[in-house]
């Protein structure tokens, strides 16, 4: 009994998902969504694999103040965006930008699809094309055939 | 041949990133600010908070900026070793207090020791999120031209001061 009582603790005991965040209060809609957007899509820097909106971190929690006040100034979320990448670089972005040295990253799935596509193509077409063989070959073997059977 | 040369060089090049991969260190994200102009700040000192130091005060010079906190665990282990850069005496070495208790940071220097010519206070960590700051300790070194030459991420270690960041002051004051 008191085992269960215990696993049951553990099954319906939930820690919080989100990690608590500070309010703050919007203008308008459309700067809520925008923050909310923000803080989605950039990165903590001290906890790399969380962005902004989850991390408890004090760094992650001064870059969503940061945020919002660019934000309620009239900045727009280009201008935030540019504000953090001129800071800590292109990590600190989960969509990175699209530019030279991003071409290989956005680009490398669907150069790999196309080439999967050619290999499957080329291949399908081997696998179905009718093997030719030269009259000659053919009559020769033929004939070696024969020759066996007759000889038993 | 090909049947087995293939699969072989696919499976050399994949366990030579991999291998690679190993040894590289994601949590040291290079800063875009290198070759860049320094970010200005003016912050009171810790010393004597009625006076400020700006960067503009530092143009000129070869100068060390070491951000460091009473908080900080790895700023004790790296102190001994800024300690011994001061003490050369080749360079200006400022402190900047980041996100700490002027009270908490003043007695950490007593009790182990001021290398700083001068600390300034970071209070809210403005000025660390100008400088690309997300971890503390980090040692910047900027030339005279106001540009950041070096960004030192974690402890400075012995090693990591004669390899990496000597290297970039001798240059510079050569």
């Amino acid at each position: 009994m008191r085992s269960l009582l215990l696993l049951a603790t553990f099954v319906f005991w939930m820690p919080p998902l989100q990690a608590v965040i500070e309010t703050y209060e919007f203008e308008s809609a459309q700067m809520e969504a925008d923050y909310k957007k923000l803080i989605d899509e950039l990165r903590c820097l001290v906890c790399q694999n969380q962005n902004l909106s989850a991390s408890d971190a004090d760094l992650a929690r001064d870059l969503r103040r940061e945020t919002y006040e660019m934000l309620q100034q009239g900045k727009s979320s280009q201008q935030v965006v540019e504000f953090m990448v001129a800071r800590y670089g292109d990590f600190v972005l989960y969509r990175p930008q699209f530019k030279t040295n991003t071409y290989l990253l956005w680009l490398g799935p669907f150069l790999l699809l196309l080439l999967v596509l050619y290999l499957l193509v080329r291949k399908l077409r081997a696998a179905n094309k009718p093997v030719e063989v030269d009259a000659a070959a053919m009559a020769e073997a033929k004939q070696l055939l024969e020759e066996k059977e007759t000889g038993k | 041949m090909i049947r087995f040369a293939l699969p072989l060089a696919v499976f050399v090049l994949m366990a030579g990133l991999l291998w690679r991969g190993l040894y590289l260190k994601p949590k040291e994200v290079p800063s875009p600010l290198i070759d860049k102009a320094a970010p200005e700040f003016s912050l009171s000192m810790l010393d004597d908070p009625s006076r400020q130091l700006s960067t503009a005060d530092m143009s000129g010079q070869v100068w060390v900026l070491n951000v460091w906190a009473s908080w900080c665990v790895s700023c004790r282990a790296e102190h001994e070793v800024i300690s011994a850069l001061a003490a050369r005496n080749l360079v200006t070495v400022v402190g900047l207090n980041y996100k700490d208790e002027p009270v908490d940071a003043a007695r950490w220097l007593k009790q182990f020791g001021n290398p700083y010519a001068t600390s300034v206070i970071d209070r809210d960590g403005r000025v660390g999120i100008d400088w690309g700051v997300y971890g503390v300790p980090e040692t910047f070194v900027i030339g005279a031209d106001g540009m950041i030459k070096y960004k030192h991420i974690g402890p400075v270690t012995h090693e990591s001061l004669e390899k990496k960041i000597m290297p970039v002051l001798k240059e510079l004051l050569s």
